[in-house]
């Protein structure tokens, strides 16, 4: 823990992304207070207008890997950083903007754009641990600012964050949820999804959109089985797992049997 | 009102019960509809009974549907059970706070509430007795649990109605309730002359009955009442031979069928969570920013995950066969050893809500003929 006169210096970082994962930390109002009272706030262009100068004990990450420079500018953050903890589906698994991993930039650039040669970009979309060490994974698209305040205070407090990697189901049960797929049909993605949501979708009577990436050890060829005596086609069931972490590993490995 | 014996009492006489619990001081809870399912809620009134509804059950898919007659208690269990009354999902133990002096710590109050269930079936009743014995008998007593349950109140109800994913005539323990409840119902006439035979299994059960509108019951009541629990037991959906399962799984911890399970499973631990006896919890700690406060609570664990057998180097049980077969022989075989009974109470839940229908009777059975061929 650090001592008690230096306070912590937090930095927030952005890549590819759409910055919703940190306004998650501006919209922690009633811990913000808090928080700016236990860090001092360095570096968080969306917050407070700082320069980006010295070293950071606590870097939040959020957004993917997209370009050249953003490639060689995450190795600068992580020389800066003691702590790295990235943020978001982006920053965790390449984020929705990972499907152009399963297409051709170059063609999606020359449909997208009236000048493609002004388009700089990488060929795939990647999630920061493939470019740099990183000290903790916070999912979710977007993340959960409880969880996030978790991770914060953990850090402050030098323990584990209580993050668990389980399946939605566990804290769909525990809410005590009707299994929407069980008792309604609806396909859901829970039984092979990261909690982290508080059950959000199901708790409203929705299939679990998967936000939040897959789960410690994930069987997603049972639930695929099951969800194509359902009725689920094999086009619907690629489109389930390629959503905000179509480039997680089980999640891209199992949209690739199916589909054309 | 002197009350002796076996009683009849009416829709009106139920509507009188849960007033009178009420008035007593009792959070009645009771079978409701909520979601397209059969759910245990606080209810106020008859009227909040799922009365003309029943479910279809079957591997991983249950359907609320209506029924033809009037029945309140015309259905099988649904996807939640008692234990999240009285072992509930989260539970607060202790905070603490840094004070000038250090840190204080104040244990979480035992809780106050006086439950009366309504509608508890016979596996259930076991399942809460199952409870019991792990969580109030032995070297580890939870407080919480044991407070909750000394002041509880139990309705009964023989099973009119097996689900096809039941099977507590293997396990013994329904379909007519058996144990400790404090009044048990059966469920006649549903369209003509619907009434319900009433047996005190408690002295408090006794009073209770004593101060409800009720006439004695007729020989020809009891035998109705028998009948409905002797149709009942013998529609069973589901069957398990279970007087060998400890030999039979302890030999075969290395049999293939585990394989072809741990194929199907997903290791989301849904079967835990519906599971009445099921009782593994974890304790996780919360700090606030300023680091003054802390507190530590239980939450409902799972086998199926890995940090439930997380130590020194990782998991214990890093494949999905060996959490699969952790919680299949804890259930039927080595719950045996460690306190006394079996730790299946055959109600079906781990079957019916298992997102891929993954049955345990139907793995057992796999085992088992594997053995004859």
């Amino acid at each position: 823990m650090p001592s008690k006169n230096a306070k912590p210096r937090l930095a927030v970082w952005k890549f590819a992304s759409c910055d919703g994962c940190q306004l998650s930390l501006l919209d922690c109002e009633d811990e913000l207070l808090a928080v700016a009272q236990a860090v001092e706030i360095a570096y968080f262009p969306e917050a407070v207008r700082s320069a980006l100068s010295g070293r950071y004990d606590l870097s939040l990450v959020e957004g993917s890997i997209t370009t050249p420079e953003d490639a060689e500018r995450i190795r600068e953050v992580r020389r800066r950083s003691r702590y790295l903890v990235t943020i978001g589906a982006c920053a965790t698994a390449g984020g929705i903007q990972a499907l152009r991993n399963f297409a051709d930039v170059a063609e999606y650039a020359a449909v997208v754009y009236a000048r493609p040669d002004y388009i700089r970009t990488l060929a795939t979309s990647t999630p920061i641990a493939d470019h740099v060490p990183v000290d903790f994974e916070l999912r979710g698209c977007p993340i959960n600012k409880r969880q996030l305040v978790e991770v914060i205070s953990a850090f402050l407090a030098g323990r584990r964050p209580a993050v668990p990697p389980h399946a939605v189901c566990i804290e769909c049960k525990r809410n005590g949820n009707v299994c929407v797929m069980v008792a309604h049909g609806t396909p859901c993605l829970g039984p092979v999804t990261h909690t982290g949501c508080a059950a959000l979708c199901p708790s409203y009577n929705r299939g679990c959109y998967g936000c939040y990436g897959p789960k410690e050890t994930p069987n997603a060829p049972s639930l695929s089985r099951w969800l194509a005596a359902l009725g689920m086609d094999a086009r619907a069931l690629q489109r389930l797992y390629r959503t905000f972490n179509a480039n997680a590993a089980p999640f891209r490995e199992e949209s690739e049997r199916h589909g054309a | 009102m002197e009350t002796s014996g076996t009683v009849v009492i009416t829709l009106e006489g139920l509507e009188s019960l849960i007033g009178l619990l009420k008035r007593r001081g009792y959070r009645v809870i009771g079978p409701t509809v909520r979601d397209q399912a059969i759910i245990y809620d606080e209810i106020a009134a008859l009227a909040e009974l799922p009365r003309g509804w029943t479910d279809e059950q079957q591997g991983g898919l249950y359907r609320l549907v209506p029924r033809d007659d009037d029945a309140v208690f015309g259905y099988a269990v649904g996807p939640h059970s008692w234990k999240k009354f009285l072992h509930p999902p989260t539970e607060l133990l202790w905070t603490a706070e840094r004070t000038e002096k250090g840190l204080r710590v104040t244990p979480a109050p035992l809780p106050d509430e006086r439950f009366a269930f309504i509608g508890v079936r016979g596996c259930d009743l076991h399942a809460i007795a199952i409870q019991d014995r792990v969580l109030t008998h032995g070297g580890k007593i939870d407080p919480h649990y044991r407070a909750r349950r000394e002041a509880l109140f139990i309705v009964a109800v023989n099973c009119a109605v097996a689900g096809a994913t039941c099977f507590c005539v293997s396990m013994q323990t329904g379909p007519k309730a058996t144990g400790a409840y404090d009044l048990a119902l059966t469920e006649l006439g549903r369209e003509e002359d619907h009434r319900f035979v009433v047996e005190a299994g408690s002295e408090a059960g006794r009073v209770v009955l004593a101060e409800l509108p009720h006439r004695a019951a007729t020989e020809k009541d009891i035998a109705e009442a028998e009948a409905v629990v002797s149709a009942t037991a013998a529609n069973m959906g589901r069957s398990m031979r279970s007087d060998d399962l400890h030999e039979l799984l302890l030999r075969n911890l290395n049999h293939p069928r585990w394989d072809e399970v741990a194929a199907r499973c997903l290791t989301c631990g849904n079967c835990t969570m519906v599971c009445p006896t099921c009782f593994c919890t974890t304790v996780e700690d919360a700090t606030d920013l300023a680091g003054h406060r802390i507190s530590r609570s239980q939450r409902w664990d799972s086998c199926f995950t890995m940090d439930f057998s997380f130590i020194h180097g990782g998991s214990v049980r890093a494949s999905p066969r060996s959490r699969y077969r952790q919680w299949m022989t804890h259930k039927l075989a080595t719950w045996q050893d460690q306190f006394g009974t079996m730790g299946c109470v055959g109600c079906g839940r781990c079957i019916t809500w298992c997102p891929v229908g993954i049955d345990i009777t139907e793995e057992v059975a796999a085992i088992r003929d594997s053995e004859q061929h």
